[in-house]
């Protein structure tokens, strides 16, 4: 009796602390939420918004001092060619270089995923040069690239340039497809194969479907990195300057106002690329 | 002239698995031959080499050593997708990518078969597995019924000269697995195509096959009729895997005429056919009884049966039947399954002396198992 009704009596406080807690918590969580999340998304919307700055000075830089709102840099947008030349080459680097990636990396996810020692030999070192690919500092990648292709005679220029970004964007595609390949069913294929499918057709009617999340998630990875890479790019550029590398190169003198106008556009991309992924796979379940 | 050729035949298939320096042998010396139109089932336990089997028939297993024939072609080495026969997987591998259609007509499409035969084909099968206006939808929103059958459409529909089923039944509970039992049966008469079929669960396999292979560590203990398998168990290893069933063990005492005297402990004599095994009167033997084919009685019975005495020590009501244990005195336990009509009274309770009765035609005596 008298033990009942302290339990009872207990799990009275317990309730109101509980209730109390909770009230608690659900003012603490969405705060520190969106502190975080201010925390990330100053520094662009700091971009965004000095792209539509007005330039009193005369000369085409960005001041930091907020003179009124323009579409200037907008409507202009092309009127520094060593700018808007760099951005076009930097787009043309990331698409090539993802490509090219995306096809070996998913290609070496598979055999990483499918073949064991005595089939795959050296499969233990692959594993580790993947693992050290994105361990080495850039750096030290970036220094022994130049290093080479001093070595081998090789001109500086968009050539070496995709030969850089594709070998440090193989690991980060490979690593994602793997994942994503965890719990693939062998069966599926084996199942295409009974049904009269030869390895050719079985590839690109089951696999390939089915591992296609994983390889665009790869993909997109790999873009994202390419894009936006200037240790590396700053060794091996030679002739061609990639966007990232004639930005930090003009810091110097003054950046022009453009400069947060392909920024805020290259952004604006990157969020249209996260909506679509995301209305995709929610139309697919 | 192609009726008279066998749809599956095995000539000395042997598997053996290299894992590191271990070498598994999951198949030794197998010689099968499958009948055109046959519903044929491989036996056994978990282990025993029934996948291994069938994926050598399918092609994705290559034989060791020994070779496999399709229809009285030599298929050893050909590729899976060169081989007319199809698999229904236990995981049913249906595509998830695809709707129902689209997994049914995978095989059509590969064999470029016209559009508007494809549609009529899949639906006729679609229409046969009572799969009708479920094309459009996913495997995954299909229940595990409803997969079952489109993997067996997606396999029936592109007319194998056999099709391997490998435990097909074995993620469906007990009510859907029986009505997919009657209901695979069904499909079978109607197609008229050769079934392979895998289990482990001998009442599948006793109620579906026209003929077993009972298989144990990679060998046929038994290759016969499901009645012949039942009653007439080869060996001790096929009788204690199929079903209930009774081992005697005794020295023969005198043998004539195709008959010999068992003697079982002290004094109890059995009958029993040597069904043309040599035996010399002295010689241990096993015989077996299965539990349905026993009387029981108080007195001692009248005529020419076999009887053993015995003391009740187990009953088990199991509805239509019940199941007494009898620990008789030459100190085996035996199982006896008795009816529960309506005419029968409470036969016997734990503790009673009793009499345990039958045929002699219905105690079987056994070979030696092939050893282990
Ligand atoms: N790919 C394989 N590698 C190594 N051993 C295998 C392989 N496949 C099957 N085995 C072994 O062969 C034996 C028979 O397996 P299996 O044919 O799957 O039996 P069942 O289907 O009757 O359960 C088992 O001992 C199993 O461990
Ligand atoms: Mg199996």
């Amino acid at each position: 009796m008298t033990a009942s009704a302290l339990g009872r009596a207990s799990e009275g406080t317990r309730v109101v602390r509980t209730r109390r807690a909770r009230r608690f918590t659900r003012l603490l969580l969405p705060a520190y939420s969106w502190l975080v999340i201010a925390y990330l998304v100053f520094p662009i919307a700091v971009m965004i918004a000095y792209s539509f700055n007005k330039v009193t000075t005369g000369l085409p830089q960005v001041s930091f001092a907020w003179n009124g709102f323009t579409l200037e840099w907008y409507r202009q947008w092309s009127s520094v060619p060593q700018l808007t030349s760099s951005f076009w080459l930097s787009i043309r680097l990331a698409v090539s270089a993802t490509v090219l990636a995306t096809i070996v990396g998913t290609l070496l996810a598979l055999a990483l995923v499918r073949y064991r020692p005595p089939r795959f030999r050296g499969k233990a070192a692959y594993e580790q040069v993947l693992f050290l690919n994105i361990a080495a500092p850039e750096i030290v990648l970036g220094a022994s690239l130049l290093g080479l292709f001093v070595t081998i005679n090789l001109a500086r220029g968009f050539l070496t340039l995709l030969l850089a970004h594709v070998a440090f964007c193989i690991a980060y595609v490979a690593i994602t497809v793997r994942a994503r390949m965890a719990g693939f069913d062998r069966s599926l294929e084996e199942a295409a194969t009974d049904l009269g499918a030869n390895s050719l057709v079985t590839f690109t009617k089951i696999t390939l479907p089915l591992i296609m999340p994983g390889v665009m998630a790869g993909g997109l990875m790999a873009f994202a990195i390419s894009i936006d890479d200037f240790v590396t790019s700053n060794f091996v550029s030679g002739s061609a300057v990639p966007f990232p590398v004639w930005v930090y190169g003009v810091t110097r003198i003054g950046i022009p106002p453009q400069v947060f106008v392909f920024g805020s556009a290259i952004f604006a991309f990157g969020i249209a690329c996260a909506i679509a992924s995301i209305v995709i796979s929610r139309r697919r379940t | 002239m192609e009726a008279a050729l066998p749809a599956i035949e095995l000539t000395g298939v042997i598997k053996e698995f290299r894992t590191g320096h271990d070498v598994v042998t999951a198949v030794r010396e197998l010689d099968l031959t499958i009948a055109e139109g046959e519903f044929f089932s491989l036996l056994g336990p978990s282990g025993c080499g029934k996948t291994t089997t069938m994926r050598i028939i399918a092609g994705f297993e290559e034989p060791t050593a020994g070779t496999v024939s399709l229809h009285g072609r030599d298929v050893t080495g050909v590729p899976p997708n060169k081989r007319d026969v199809n698999m229904v997987f236990q995981s049913y591998a249906l595509f998830p990518h695809m709707n129902v259609f689209e997994n049914v007509a995978f095989g059509l499409r590969r064999r470029n078969v016209a559009k508007d035969e494809i549609s009529r084909r899949v639906n006729e099968m679609l229409t046969i597995v009572n799969l009708d206006g479920r094309s459009h939808r996913r495997p995954r929103e299909l229940s595990g019924g409803q997969q079952q059958r489109v993997a067996l459409a997606r396999a029936l529909v592109n007319k194998p000269r056999a099709l391997l089923l490998d435990e097909p039944l074995g993620a469906l509970d007990l009510k859907l697995r029986q009505a997919m039992q009657v209901e695979l049966k069904r499909i079978q008469r109607e197609v008229g195509i050769t079934f392979v079929y895998v289990t482990h669960d001998q009442g599948e396999a006793l109620t579906m096959s026209d003929r077993i292979a009972v298989m144990n560590e990679g060998a046929i203990e038994q290759l016969a009729s499901p009645r012949e398998i039942y009653e007439h168990p080869s060996s001790r290893f096929v009788a204690g895997f199929i079903g209930t069933s009774n081992l005697l063990a005794g020295k023969a005492s005198s043998v004539s005429g195709g008959d010999a005297v068992i003697e079982v402990g002290a004094g109890e004599r059995i009958v029993v056919g040597t069904r043309d095994l040599a035996i010399a009167p002295g010689t241990e033997l096993e015989l077996t009884v299965r539990p349905e084919k026993i009387e029981l009685s108080a007195e001692r019975p009248a005529g020419p049966g076999c009887a053993l005495r015995g003391t009740v020590t187990e009953v088990v009501y199991l509805g239509t039947s019940t199941s007494f244990t009898v620990t008789t005195t030459t100190g085996a336990d035996v199982v006896v399954f008795q009816q529960n009509s309506a005419l029968a009274g409470d036969l016997a309770s734990r503790g009673d002396q009793i009499w345990l009765s039958w045929q002699p035609a219905h105690s079987y005596l056994i070979g030696q198992s092939a050893p282990g």
